[in-house]
């Protein structure tokens, strides 16, 4: 096993796996866990889990996603970007990731995406789903503006149904508050 | 699937034969006060009912009913000094003085060419005589109940009921079911299903297979409907389900998510919440015809509605003054107006039954907490506290909500509380779950 204390190099290695193990599943839509051993956030408000930045070298534990594929999409460019508590607009901490996003998606025009709004526990079930989907629609209205079709994306808000990180406190709640792009269609098959 | 048997279970309340005396004037009655919080609860002897093994399960269920109630304090059957009592003789009062019981049921169980019946009497020690049940049968002396012998439970909740009613004025909660979400796996990926059972928590059986997240179950007042949400990747959907027929239909598609549902009082119609561009108002549809009313028409969240008991408002969610709030505005979405005004994020608003209070939770720093407050905002009452307390649901006596508690990183359960705050307690069901919502007495 590697073990780097940088943090930002320990997640892109946590999601090369991820990524693997998936796709050794067969999984449709590969989910990369989120590494919980990051160090915790101060407090509220709080810096962002920083997402994985875009077009790192692949390390040799794995083979090279093949451009245009979903694994591509997942290590390459990202897929989850995050929110402040109760909060719905995109963080300027973002814009880099969903830049990246748009110009891969339009790279790619085959490819369709649905963006998954989630939340953190710390609040109740229907003002969170309405919550999430405040915060798909805000990373939507956000690719859209950056020349992606509309009509290649989809929203749905799964409210606090799907943590990502199964701690508790606010460095968990902060990964937990999140928009995840997931593509459904039209990648190349790795 | 489980099959409502109502039709098998005979509601005709006959009088048994009049055993002892009849029941003097109501004023020196033994009575329980449902709205003091410091109330002690009252000492009530249970003997099994003659019988055999069904009148001691008969007494069981009711004995838990009344304790978890808070309002009754069932004592020790090893404490009883009179011993072999039958429904046919007064029992002998001194013995039942002397273990300071004030109330006591004396019954017997029986199979009557394949029937059960189970008939008792209820008794004030202390005066000294018998409580008769002036509005059924024949004016005084005890109560009789039959049912096929397999809805013995249903039996033994009627008869809680009675004495419930008999002694605090006001009807019980026992004879009723709760629909809840019954939840298993790992957080993150919680399979959570649609599940029912008694009040007691006894005859829990799973309505959906676990394929998709259910959120949200809630009862008809024809007690035979539940309309909840599925949640799936591709998006969500509103569901009626028929109990009885388990015929199951699709409020229909909408763009966008729908959740939040809840039935009209008169079950004929269904509020809802619509999200089309990340934004959710209110709806309302009725089931008749179909038609689709948009209640609300703001830019913020507008959730979680629910009809106060006459239909004519709609209690809701709403963060349109910057941070979630309680509301309330006319069925047809006239004149919104906000009511919860003290510090603290507040959602989930429900009418209670009786029109008293809206329960809510409320969420304050970092805890969690069930409240209630009257429908204009003023009264406001905090009963429960815990790192996350969510969802209450009104009995449909209006006595005792139900919720979710989930324990820091670990799992949720049903919990209970009385309107007063006095008597918090899980409820007994083994399983993790959450979204509790209760179904008005069975017929």
């Amino acid at each position: 096993m590697i073990t780097i204390r940088n943090s930002g190099s320990a997640l892109r290695l946590a999601l090369i796996s991820a990524a693997a193990v998936s796709l050794a599943a067969c999984a449709s839509h590969p989910k990369p866990a989120y590494p919980t051993t990051q160090p915790a956030p101060p407090s509220r408000p709080v810096e962002p889990p920083r997402s994985p930045a875009p077009a790192p070298q692949p390390e040799p534990v794995s083979q090279a996603p093949l451009p245009g594929s979903e694994r591509d999409f997942t290590i390459n460019v990202g897929d989850r970007v995050y929110f402040d508590y109760d909060m719905y607009s995109v963080r300027s901490d973002a814009t880099p990731l969903l830049d990246a996003q748009a110009s891969w998606l339009k790279r790619y025009p085959a490819v369709q995406v649905r963006i998954e709004g989630n939340c953190d526990e710390r609040g109740t079930q229907d003002y969170n789903l309405a919550l999430g989907a405040r915060r798909a629609n805000a990373v939507r209205d956000y690719l859209v503006a950056h020349g992606v079709t509309a009509g290649r994306i989809t929203t749905v808000s799964y409210g606090k149904e799907k943590p990502i990180d199964a701690g508790t406190g606010e460095a968990a709640e902060s990964h937990n508050r999140n928009s995840h792009t997931a593509i459904v269609g039209g990648a190349r098959m790795q | 699937m489980t099959h409502f048997t109502k039709r098998s279970l005979l509601t005709a309340l006959a009088a048994l034969p009049a055993a002892a005396l009849l029941a003097p004037a109501a004023h020196a009655d033994i009575e329980v006060n449902v709205n003091r919080g410091d109330v002690q609860p009252l000492p009530i002897a249970l003997p099994i009912f003659s019988g055999g093994q069904i009148g001691a399960d008969i007494v069981g269920v009711i004995s838990a009913n009344l304790q978890r109630s808070g309002l009754f304090r069932p004592l020790d059957p090893a404490s009883f000094v009179e011993r072999d009592l039958t429904i046919a003789v007064q029992p002998r009062f001194p013995a039942w003085q002397q273990i300071k019981a004030q109330a006591l049921i004396v019954g017997q169980a029986s199979l009557v060419s394949g029937r059960l019946e189970a008939g008792f009497h209820l008794y004030d020690v202390f005066a000294e005589h018998e409580l008769g049940f002036a509005n059924h049968g024949t004016g005084s002396g005890g109560l009789q109940f039959a049912s096929s012998p397999e809805n013995w439970r249903r039996l033994a909740h009627k008869i809680s009921d009675a004495v419930y009613e008999r002694l605090t004025g006001e009807k019980g909660y026992f004879d009723t079911r709760v629909v809840f979400v019954a939840e298993s796996g790992a957080r993150g990926s919680k399979i959570k299903r649609l599940a029912i059972m008694d009040q007691d928590g006894a005859n829990p059986s799973y309505l959906t297979d676990g394929s998709a997240v259910i959120m949200t179950p809630r009862f008809s007042s024809n007690t035979q409907e539940i309309t909840y949400m599925e949640l799936r990747p591709e998006g969500s959907k509103i569901y009626l389900l028929n109990l009885e027929t388990t015929r199951k239909e699709s409020l229909g598609d909408f763009k966008g998510m729908v959740f939040a549902p809840r039935f009209s009082p008169d079950g004929g119609k269904v509020a809802f919440s619509v999200e089309r561009g990340g934004n959710s108002d209110i709806f309302v549809m009725d089931l008749k015809s179909r038609a689709t009313a948009r209640l609300t028409v703001d830019p913020a969240i507008d959730t979680s509605p629910s009809f106060s008991p006459d239909g004519s408002m709609i209690a809701f969610n709403s963060d349109r003054s910057g941070s979630p709030q309680l509301y309330i505005m006319g069925a047809d979405g006239s004149n919104p107006r906000r009511i919860s005004f003290t510090q603290g994020r507040y959602t989930t608003p429900v009418w209670s039954p009786t029109g008293e209070f809206i329960a809510f939770t409320k969420q304050t720093g970092n805890q969690f907490h069930i409240g209630v407050m009257k429908p204009d905002g003023t009264d406001e009452r905090i009963l429960t506290s815990s790192y996350l307390d969510e969802g209450p649901a009104w009995a449909p006596n209006g006595r005792v909500l139900l919720f979710s508690r989930q324990v820091a990183g670990g799992g949720t359960k049903l919990w209970s509380v009385d309107v007063t705050g006095r008597i918090i307690q899980p409820m007994p069901y083994p399983g993790s779950g959450s979204d509790p919502a209760w179904s008005p007495l069975l017929n």
